[in-house]
């Protein structure tokens, strides 16, 4: 079974990508801020982290520059989720590293779709 | 609705579309006739029912069955298929055709365009290698409504998420508030037509590559052969048919072979080039 961070600051987000994900047979852990996301990363590397941008704290972006200059690790796929659908954010993110970017609102269907293009499923 | 109305309005669909109705979708032929018969200024299904039988007015047919058709579809459908198609089959072909220069790939049930677009774009990511080569990538589909869209190559966000990887968005498409716009080189490798599968395809020329996906569904046996069995003649000897993930050749036409190793995708029978290419 693979792992998945769900890294939101919305306590309902988290619940709906986590029930997406358990449905797609992911071990679900999360976080409500980039700094925290970091110290989970740091205690137990999941397979892909979920990761919103705007939260307090720090921000999606930076955690993932973080996560990047991690070394001796098995870097984990990032698939952004984020309101942030400009073509500069994109672009921002995956230049900083990121596997793919979701457009929110999402849905299971976009979930499992992009998931399915990275390879986790 | 009467079994008279569901009669008539299911043969029409049939001769003129293929399309194959059972008695347990009629209420399919309710909800999406309904809007059919409101822009015609009439009641609803019964009226519209009336009105097929009183005139034969061309118009309101092709509303008609352009109203019955299926076009969902999605960038990279299914992947897998689009996988082999660059690893497998474009690599073949950059062999076998290194002296013609030239490629021809037409997708038969092209719906919004998405399945087109998604050749193109791995047709562009392999420019390198194809400098040089005249490629032609011809879109077809019954409905002129849905190819109108597929020729402006507008996507909403929705459907620029299922199955289209961010990179691709990032490089072929432009945004335009919360849609997004193929670019015009990309849009300029598809030539979209209006064509009935059901019709004579002499004069459509050969293919080295024929998508036929996610149409053969929505029609009978017969129907299905007779497509199959025109298509396996438009065919380059050693060319590929691929069909979609519920269809199958099997019972239907022996023209066609499954490739050997390579799920969906199908050679002529009495060629043995592709298969042993891709073996
Ligand atoms: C579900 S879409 C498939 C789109 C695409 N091939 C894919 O797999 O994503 C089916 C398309 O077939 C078209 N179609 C149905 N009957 C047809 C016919 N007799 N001739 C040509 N196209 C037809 C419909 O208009 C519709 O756009």
């Amino acid at each position: 079974m693979k792992s998945c961070l769900i890294v939101d600051d919305s306590k309902v987000v988290r619940m709906v990508a986590r029930k997406i994900l358990e449905g797609l047979n992911f071990a679900i852990d999360e976080a409500e801020d980039g700094q925290k996301a970091i110290e989970a990363c740091e205690k137990s590397m999941p397979d892909a982290v979920l990761l919103d941008w705007n939260m307090p704290v720090k921000s999606g972006i930076e955690f993932l520059v973080d996560l990047r200059a991690m070394k001796d690790v098995e870097q984990p796929v990032v698939v952004f989720c984020t309101t942030e659908n400009d073509m500069s954010h994109i672009q921002k993110a995956i230049q900083a590293g990121a596997n793919e970017y979701i457009m929110k609102p999402f849905d299971s269907e976009i979930i499992e779709s992009k998931f399915t293009q990275v390879g986790l499923i | 609705m009467n079994v008279n109305d569901f009669e008539l309005i299911s043969q029409l669909l049939k001769k003129r579309s293929g399309l194959v109705l059972s008695e347990d979708k009629a209420y399919l032929l309710e909800s999406r006739l309904n809007p059919v018969a409101r822009k015609w200024g009439l009641s609803g299904f019964d009226e519209l029912a009336q009105q097929v039988r009183k005139s034969n007015d061309e118009k309101l047919l092709v509303d008609i069955t352009e109203a019955m058709t299926t076009n969902e579809s999605f960038f990279f459908r299914d992947q897998k298929p689009f996988d082999q198609f660059r690893d497998v089959v474009l690599p073949y072909l950059l062999e076998h055709r290194a002296t013609k220069k030239s490629l021809r790939i037409w997708c038969a049930a092209a719906s919004s365009g998405q399945e087109p677009y998604t050749l193109a774009m791995l047709l562009k990511e392999a420019q390198a290698k194809l400098s040089g080569w005249r490629v032609e990538i011809v879109g077809t589909d019954i409905s002129q409504e849905i190819l109108d869209k597929a020729k402006e190559g507008v996507y909403s966000q929705f459907e620029v998420q299922r199955g289209l990887p961010i990179n691709l968005l990032v490089k072929y498409f432009t945004q335009m508030e919360d849609r997004w716009q193929i670019s015009d080189d990309i849009r300029k490798m598809v030539t979209f037509k209006k064509f009935n599968l059901l019709e004579s395809m002499a004069g459509m020329g050969q293919f080295d590559v024929i998508f036929c996906r996610n149409v053969l569904i929505y029609f009978d046996q017969p129907t299905k052969s007779q497509v199959l069995d025109q298509m396996a003649g438009l065919l380059a000897n050693d060319g590929f048919l691929y069909l979609g993930g519920a269809e199958t050749v099997l019972g239907i036409s022996d023209r066609f072979l499954l490739i050997p190793g390579q799920r969906g995708i199908y050679g002529l029978a009495n060629e043995q080039h592709a298969v042993k290419a891709a073996g």
